[in-house]
């Protein structure tokens, strides 16, 4: 487990320093651990475990938008779990259940524990249907069509530039609108 | 969107860049300033005997007091900002103004007194302060909030009550060169009682908006 979480701090370093593909391998590591920990929470509150995944986008993008508060000298993997436990938390809150979640619930996790993603990712996807149409279009090109930013840019005729800043604009506001849902 | 959709997505916009928050603070309050200074110079101004009245320690202690309250209280704010920081070990630094005034009010009560207490502690200008205090915090709370919007603190009305103390700690600072009540009883009690006003509305105002 202490392997693991020096695996991750590397890969956030690189990735705090520019490299895309260790930034994703990084989220994609994450991602299982995230999700066992975010079913055990569903489970604890007493709800159905097929909301785990819109909980997991939820801690995801948050991770991403304020990954800049990671202080790059500390381990990754504590910064991880405070905003997943708190993610969780809202996440219980607005199910209408104050529930307690415990650190260990992430740092638990064993390595062999690798629950498959479950269908149910509405909340992303309807708050996605909500965001300015050049947003979800690029959104939608770059996520699901798999595109690059390049050809994302052909395609709508834009520069890159305004495809990164619609990219941007896009996942924080979706961010604020599962928030404030 | 499935999640591997999403990381996608995520993993695309690695190029972004945000400032740390310790920038933003900075600006935030920087551009904050001068709102709060505007309302110090259109009704309070530097009281006239500033000169002489820096020969009295009692005036010149009202400011390491109410600095040393401002200044702890950005770097708690500032440390709280990351989602796994914890207010133990550091809760210690507000005590500073606390002993500071400690140690006023303990070296006044030595002196001979020039004045009775009661009249050292309700001041001249006790309604003053009270009102002073929290309008020029008032820039400086919303400047300090927008600022630590862009952390995740985890505790977000502490955090908000964090940038009230703060706020309230560079409000007084200004408002310590206008009042002539310099008795360290004066302000042990109406200071502590505007900043107490101002973190509250702090503590409230933040745990609506420094979730994240």
């Amino acid at each position: 487990m202490r392997g693991r979480e020096d695996e991750w701090t590397g890969l956030m370093r690189s990735a705090m320093a520019g490299d895309d593909a260790a930034y994703h391998r990084l989220l994609r590591a994450v991602t299982p651990v995230l999700r066992a920990a975010a079913r055990r929470g569903l489970a604890r509150a007493g709800q159905p475990p097929d909301q785990a995944e819109d909980i997991v986008q939820e801690i995801l993008l948050a991770v991403h938008l304020k990954r800049h508060t990671w202080d790059s000298e500390a381990p990754f993997a504590p910064w991880l779990f405070a905003i997943a436990r708190n993610k969780l938390i809202d996440a219980l809150r607005r199910r209408g259940r104050r529930v307690f979640v415990n650190i260990e619930d992430f740092a638990e996790t064993l390595p062999g524990e690798t629950p498959q993603e479950t269908a149910s990712t509405g909340e992303v996807t309807a708050q996605l249907n909500t965001l300015p149409q050049r947003q979800r279009d690029v959104l939608q090109s770059i996520a699901v069509d798999s595109a690059s930013i390049k050809d994302t840019a052909t395609k709508f005729s834009m520069s890159e530039g305004a495809v990164r800043v619609a990219l941007h604009r896009g996942l924080a506001a979706l961010t604020a609108k599962l928030r404030d849902h | 969107m499935d999640t591997d959709q999403l990381i996608r997505s995520l993993a695309a916009d690695n190029t972004h860049r945000a400032p740390r928050v310790g920038a933003m603070l900075t600006m935030a309050l920087l551009v904050a300033a001068p709102l709060s200074i505007l309302i110090f110079v259109t009704f309070l101004g530097v009281r006239p005997d500033v000169m002489s009245a820096m020969h009295n320690p009692f005036f010149d202690m009202k400011f390491a007091v109410t600095l040393s309250l401002a200044i702890p209280a950005i770097i708690i704010s500032l440390h709280l900002s990351r989602p796994e920081a914890l207010m133990r070990g550091w809760g210690w630094l507000l005590l500073l103004p606390v002993g500071l005034l400690a140690v006023a009010i303990g070296s006044e009560a030595m002196m001979a007194p020039a004045m009775p207490m009661t009249m050292r502690l309700v001041g001249k200008n006790s309604r003053w302060c009270m009102l002073a205090i929290p309008a020029m915090s008032l820039p400086l709370l919303a400047g300090a909030l927008f600022g630590l919007r862009h952390g995740a603190p985890s505790r977000p009305a502490l955090a908000g009550a964090l940038a009230g103390l703060l706020s309230a700690g560079l409000a007084a600072t200004l408002y310590a060169s206008h009042c002539t009540d310099d008795s360290p009883l004066f302000v042990a009690t109406w200071y502590t009682l505007a900043t107490a006003l101002v973190t509250a509305i702090g503590a409230v105002v933040g745990s609506k908006v420094l979730r994240y």
